[in-house]
């Protein structure tokens, strides 16, 4: 089924946007509205629809879900030999479809999933693939897909373009873009697949599934740290700040006062002589902000900053600051964070 | 058994700089390392090499200096290394990479498993592996944290962010590994001795004339993606005091804020 780089084709051929919606135990990832969010962006002011391609079995009633999304059309390829995870079984069914009704764009959810199938995927079709996106544009001037990525540990940033091979493939990186909005009617229309599988066409099998138990900590990937300082006042104003990192997916950091006073492990430690972290949002509670402290936190995206002192140095390098009691300002937050939850899905 | 290690020589990103002035990566005087999790991969090769009979080959695709990562290679304990290094094949993406590789790996012949990366921290794109198992027709296990054999097959444990799958394969496989599959070793005197003596040049060069290969798919050419354009990411701190009655206000202008910016 490979194709060559230099596919020879027809690209008037190739229309609509693809999103291969992820499931996972029957149960659709988020991350699948946040590609039918960004695509129904993308073919804005155009004659492409927006399509998802979901494989799996016994999955009706989730799969009809996503037509509340605004999408046109979900693909919806069933069979037993999909009802695990495979990268054999989905991968084949998944690019038949891809190489029979030829989209002009795919993406894909960067999960580890997304990540093991979407080159895979490429591969297979004979085209390019653009890793992790954080960003995609419509080039106005020739309708290419503009794909924007970071690289060397995101120190640079790159826009790449897939320019004569279909379909234009990108996986997008989870949380970036904004969700598709829930409707209350549905438009499009489910079609169901069956695919050409035999049993020897999986020949990589997950023979058991194991859900992650305890979590290790793991401030080098987390996304979002919230770190407790002096300010916290004693052990117990750590129960507060894991409370906040629950309530927001995130880990739980320290500055190197409170490790010294024994009241969280050495594991917890942000700084010189701890962890360099690169989240993307970093909440500093009751934390001067000695420049120890910042060399290992200061490249985090977005820097927040709860404080007792105006004064504080911390307040110097950050995007939004509270001059507040941790105590009154971190339950506040988490009212908050409930309140927007409550709207969700 | 036989096992093949792909292994890329990466700048240390935790040193590179950019200069401001004109947006590019600062590469003078940064080290050149094995890519981490490729060291991972090289180790787990070593282990299992340990614990069955089999040899170790690894193979790099790079500029001549990328004999110095396959020299560490050869110091932690590899048996053979070739590196992959034509004019032909600069400027690949991943898709030419992983046609190089595949080629390489069909020309030293039998196998029983590949391992790779997870990904190289230069591109992070993870997508070399996959490439070349599709290339080559086999199965692969991404993500690799623990990896067995029973009754020659391969057991591995593969990360997912909701938990682990067991997953079971046929021989030869592809396996990329992360960080949490092992300890990389460091090279032992001995091994050392052996790797750099002078006059022992105990690497292959293979060039494009080595390999069966298709001239149009590898190369700059032979690339199904391009570099549009590249950039320093702004990262101007918005230093903004929120204002309000009290803590309870102040925290709600906040979290308003964060969702705004789809932060949470
Ligand atoms: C060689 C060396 C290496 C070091 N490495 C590190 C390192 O890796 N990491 C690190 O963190 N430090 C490191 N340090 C220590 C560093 O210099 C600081 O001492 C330390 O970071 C201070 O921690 P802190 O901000 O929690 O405490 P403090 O500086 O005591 O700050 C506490 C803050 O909490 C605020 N506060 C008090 N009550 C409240 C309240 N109720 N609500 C909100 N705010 C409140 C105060 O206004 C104050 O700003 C290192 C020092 C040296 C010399
Ligand atoms: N030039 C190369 N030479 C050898 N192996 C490579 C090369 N590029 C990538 N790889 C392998 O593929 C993995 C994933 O790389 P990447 O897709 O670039 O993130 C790496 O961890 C290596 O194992």
């Amino acid at each position: 089924m490979r194709r060559k780089v230099n596919q020879a084709i027809n690209l008037s051929d190739y229309k609509d946007i693809w999103v291969i919606g992820e499931q996972r135990e029957g149960k659709i990832h988020p991350v699948t509205t946040e590609l039918i969010g960004e695509a129904k962006k993308l073919v804005e002011g155009t004659a492409n629809q927006v399509m998802v391609v979901i494989a799996g079995h016994n999955i009706e009633a989730e799969v009809e879900k996503l037509l509340y999304y605004g999408v046109d059309k979900v693909y919806y390829i069933n069979s037993p030999l999909l009802e695990t995870f495979s990268t054999d079984g989905y991968s084949k069914a998944i690019a038949e479809l891809i190489l029979e009704k030829k989209p002009e764009i795919v993406l894909v959810g960067a999960t580890s999933i997304g990540r093991d199938i979407g080159p895979r995927l490429a591969a297979k079709i004979g085209t390019g693939l653009v890793a992790d996106c954080t960003k995609l544009e419509i080039d106005p001037s020739d309708g290419k897909l503009l794909q924007t990525r970071p690289a060397f540990g995101g120190n640079l940033m790159a826009t790449i373009i897939c320019p004569i091979n279909r379909p234009q493939m990108a996986t997008v990186r989870p949380g970036v873009m904004k969700k598709a909005v829930h409707e209350a009617n549905a438009v499009g229309v489910v079609e169901k697949i069956s695919p050409t599988l035999k049993d020897e066409d999986i020949v990589a099998k997950v023979v058991e599934m194991i859900p992650s138990g305890k979590k290790r900590i793991n401030l080098t990937d987390a996304k979002i740290i919230v770190s407790g300082g002096r300010g916290i006042k004693g052990p117990e104003g750590f129960d507060l700040i894991k409370a906040l990192a629950d309530k927001l997916g995130g880990e739980v950091g320290s500055s190197r006062a409170c490790v010294d006073c024994g009241w969280i492990d050495h594991m917890h430690q942000v700084g010189q002589t701890g962890t360099t972290v690169r989240p993307v949002v970093y909440i500093a509670c009751g934390i001067s902000g000695a420049i120890q402290h910042l060399a290992g936190m200061s490249d985090s995206d977005y820097i927040i900053a709860i404080n007792t002192d105006p004064e504080a140095p911390i307040f110097k390098v950050c995007d939004y600051g509270i001059v507040g009691d941790l105590k009154e300002v971190i339950p506040a937050m988490m009212e908050e964070v409930d309140k927007l939850k409550a709207f969700e899905l | 058994m036989k096992i093949i290690v792909c292994l890329k020589q990466v700048p240390d990103t935790n040193e590179v700089r950019i200069n401001q002035e004109t947006g590019t990566l600062i590469r003078d005087g940064v080290p050149s390392i094995i890519n981490p999790d490729d060291k991972n991969a090289l180790e787990e090769a070593l282990r299992i090499k340990a614990a069955h009979d089999c040899t170790v080959t690894v193979l790099s695709m790079g500029p001549p200096q990328a004999k110095n990562a396959l020299k560490e290679a050869l110091a932690m304990g590899a048996d053979e290394a070739i590196l992959l290094s034509d004019r032909a094949f600069g400027g690949s993406d991943t898709w030419a990479t992983a046609t190089v590789l595949a080629a390489a790996i069909e020309k030293v012949g039998s196998y029983d498993v590949i391992l790779c990366g997870r990904q190289a921290i230069d591109g992070d794109t993870a997508q070399v592996g996959p490439e070349i198992a599709e290339f080559l027709n086999i199965p692969q296990v991404t993500y690799a944290k623990k990896i067995d054999f029973k009754d020659g097959k391969a057991i591995v444990t593969r990360y997912t962010e909701t938990g682990d799958y067991v997953i079971e394969s046929k021989m030869p496989v592809l396996l990329t590994a992360i960080k949490e599959l092992n300890v990389p070793r460091y090279p032992t005197v001995k091994g050392i001795l052996n790797a750099y003596s002078p006059g022992s040049d105990n690497i292959k060069v293979w060039g494009i004339d080595d390999l069966t290969i298709d001239a149009t798919q590898i190369g700059l050419k032979g690339s199904t993606t391009n570099v549009y354009k590249s950039f320093v990411p702004t990262k101007s701190k918005t230093n903004e005091m929120i204002d309000g009655l009290n803590g309870k206000e102040k925290a709600a202008k906040l979290i308003g804020k964060l969702s705004d910016l789809k932060l949470i």
